[in-house]
């Protein structure tokens, strides 16, 4: 099964506080800790195990400026195969579409069976997927917590529903799934895995190359942009318990007495 | 200006979901003056009787009835919508697992725009919607802009709009079944099997009264026992947020949130957890929250109600210890 997964870099939030900079226009880009979008971890890891268990290949593509390379690398580090970096000034700027119109022209390259993504990314938004597979006419299924690969042509999926419950399906190949977290347990990349995928070349494809008219990404076909960032005052927010980790532990006894937080 | 706007109505074995009556207001919010639609699709008596009672919120409802509509594949529907609905349409969709099964693709097929899980509408402009939604679990928020002059697929996040509950629109309902299915059922490579039943774990967190609940922020597996020693001195239930069941830390019915348990204890302690909008989504009943996590600036400290900033690890055993010496 040849396995192309669709990774990015993103600032890492379970280590950085998040702030937005002083004139709204961005977060506070300094001193933050980036890393591979964990959804898009979970897919790579899943690549990996299908290629393991059926043969074939895993190919990581990342759309990103000269840093997105260690994202791939590291991938590359836990099994991927091959990567392939995608930069460009005229990506910039583009929406949702823009980023599925470039991945589109990957796929369209190369000869893919399966084509994952994570769920969502740092922005929420959960779309790349579903567009890719929309713009490639292939079947599609979100938040994937399980694959069976029954033959070369089908393949048998898990969506995680609402309350813990789990959606099967069938679907035939080529498909495009974005991946839930959960559905495996990634591989530790350690520093000598990294290391000897240091000197793997990774081709670097622009437009050009890709073959996508600029008219259809970037800025000036996005319809959704991004304005600002702000920190929205929300209500009143919660009263603070202050003081010695004593005085605090003391109050907030009480107060879970008076509210039936013990027996 | 859109004319009209469409409102997609979640529901399941009859009864309609929270969402319908909140995406009235959001629809609203977008431009007052246009016309909303309910699109419901389904099947058979249940699907009339979720279209009879969404007439009482929406003016307008369109039926879609087949039998291949039983359980909604979104692959199918998608298909189905792109027959009917008119050019350009704005078309409002629930942000959850549906929802974003859907939309992206949807908003492609339509050749509209994709605005996903929108928490405002700040205006309309010359064809340019203005909102809000958020990024990185709900640190920051950001102004976006979407054109939506050729159409737009817009997810709502739920929750984020009030529902209507006036329920006296006296609507019509429209069977529009036949420009659905007209040139077959579409989407047959993706095929529904079955549902599997979430498993049960050995307490009932949708029973607790009680609840303390951990987070990423317990960093490390041994670290879960002062959580269930601190469950234990108060008789609490221990719950928690996904990541700690994505580790394997914590069987899946513990977890809390929109793809894990919906609970309504008078109490709960949300420990290193950030507060994001899937996890408080299955916090109903309005307890009383008490949040601690070592970032003052977490967005669970503007929805609990008392906020202790503290690192877990160190705050944790001494509640405990003074609550035991309370006894
Ligand atoms: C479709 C979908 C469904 C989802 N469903 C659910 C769901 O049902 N339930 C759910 O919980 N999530 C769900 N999620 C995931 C959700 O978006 C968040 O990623 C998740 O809730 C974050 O969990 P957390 O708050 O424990 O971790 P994080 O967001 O990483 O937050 C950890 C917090 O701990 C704090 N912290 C770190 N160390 C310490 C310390 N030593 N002491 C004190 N505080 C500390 C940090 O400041 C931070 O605020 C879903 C996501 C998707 C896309």
């Amino acid at each position: 099964m040849e396995i192309l997964v669709c990774v990015k870099r993103v600032p890492d939030s379970s280590e950085n506080e998040i702030e937005v900079n002083p004139s709204g226009t961005d977060i506070e880009r300094d001193d933050l800790v980036y890393s591979v979008n964990e959804w898009d971890n979970y897919a790579v890891e899943e690549a990996i195990q299908i290629r393991d268990k059926v043969g074939g290949s895993v190919t990581v593509v990342s759309i990103g400026d000269e840093d997105a390379e260690e994202v791939i690398r590291r991938e590359m580090a836990m099994g991927a195969d091959n990567g392939i970096h995608l930069s460009d000034e005229s990506f910039e700027g583009s929406d949702g579409r823009g980023f599925a119109t470039i991945l589109k022209a990957v796929v369209d390259q190369g000869n893919y069976d399966l084509i994952l993504t994570g769920a969502q990314a740092d922005d929420g938004a959960g779309q790349v997927g579903g567009m890719l597979a929309a713009l490639l006419d292939y079947p599609y299924a979100s938040l994937v917590n399980l694959i069976d690969v029954l033959d070369g042509k089908r393949i048998k999926v898990g969506r995680e529903i609402a309350g813990g419950h789990q959606e099967m399906n069938e679907i035939d190949l080529p498909c495009v799934l974005s991946i839930q977290t959960g559905i495996n347990e990634p591989r530790y990349v350690g520093i000598r895995g990294i290391r000897k995928v240091a000197s793997i070349d990774i081709p670097i494809k622009g437009a050009g190359d890709l073959g996508v008219g600029t008219e259809t990404i970037g800025a000036a076909a996005a319809k959704v942009k991004r304005q600002d960032y702000f920190v929205p005052e929300l209500g009143e927010g919660a009263e603070m318990l202050e003081g010695s980790t004593d005085e605090i532990v003391e109050k907030l006894i009480e107060l879970l007495k008076a509210k039936g937080g013990f027996k | 200006m859109p004319e009209q706007i469409f409102a997609y109505i979640l529901h399941k074995n009859g009864n309609v979901d929270d969402t319908a009556a909140e995406l009235i207001h959001a629809a609203n919010a977008i431009s007052p003056e246009a016309s909303v639609v309910a699109v419901v699709a389904g099947s058979g008596d249940e699907l009339q009787a979720v279209c009879d009672e969404m007439a009482k919120t929406y003016a307008e409802v369109w039926k879609i009835d087949s039998d291949a509509l039983v359980y909604i594949n979104a692959e199918v529907l998608r298909g189905l919508l792109v027959r009917v609905l008119p050019k350009n349409p704005v078309v409002l969709v629930p942000h959850e697992h549906f929802g974003m099964d859907l939309s992206p693709g949807l908003s492609v097929k339509l050749d509209a725009a994709y605005l996903p899980d929108v928490v405002a509408f700040e205006g309309l402009e010359g064809g340019l919607l203005k909102a809000v939604r958020e990024e990185y679990s709900g640190m920051v928020s950001t102004h976006v802009t979407c054109d939506i002059r050729e159409g737009a697929v817009i997810t709502i996040r739920p929750g984020a709009f009030q529902p209507d509950e006036s329920r006296d629109a006296g609507g019509q309902v429209l069977d529009k079944t036949d420009e659905a299915v007209d040139g077959g059922i579409p989407g047959g490579n993706r095929r529904y099997l079955e549902i599997v039943e979430a498993e049960t774990g050995d307490v009932d967190i949708t029973k607790s009264d009680v609840l303390v609940s951990v987070g990423r922020g317990i960093e490390d597996e041994d670290n879960l026992e002062i959580v269930f020693d601190l469950a234990k001195s108060m008789g609490a239930d221990v719950s928690c947020s996904r990541p700690i069941v994505d580790a394997k830390w914590l069987e899946k019915a513990r977890q809390v949130g929109t793809s894990g348990q919906t609970v309504k204890p008078k109490v709960y302690l949300a420990c290193g957890i950030s507060g994001s909008f899937q996890h408080m989504g299955g916090i109903k009943g309005a307890p009383f929250i008490v949040a601690i996590n070592k970032n003052a600036k977490a967005p669970i400290f503007q929805v609990a109600d008392v906020g202790v900033v503290a690192d877990i690890v160190e705050f944790l055993p001494d509640l405990a210890d003074a609550i035991g010496d309370t006894k």
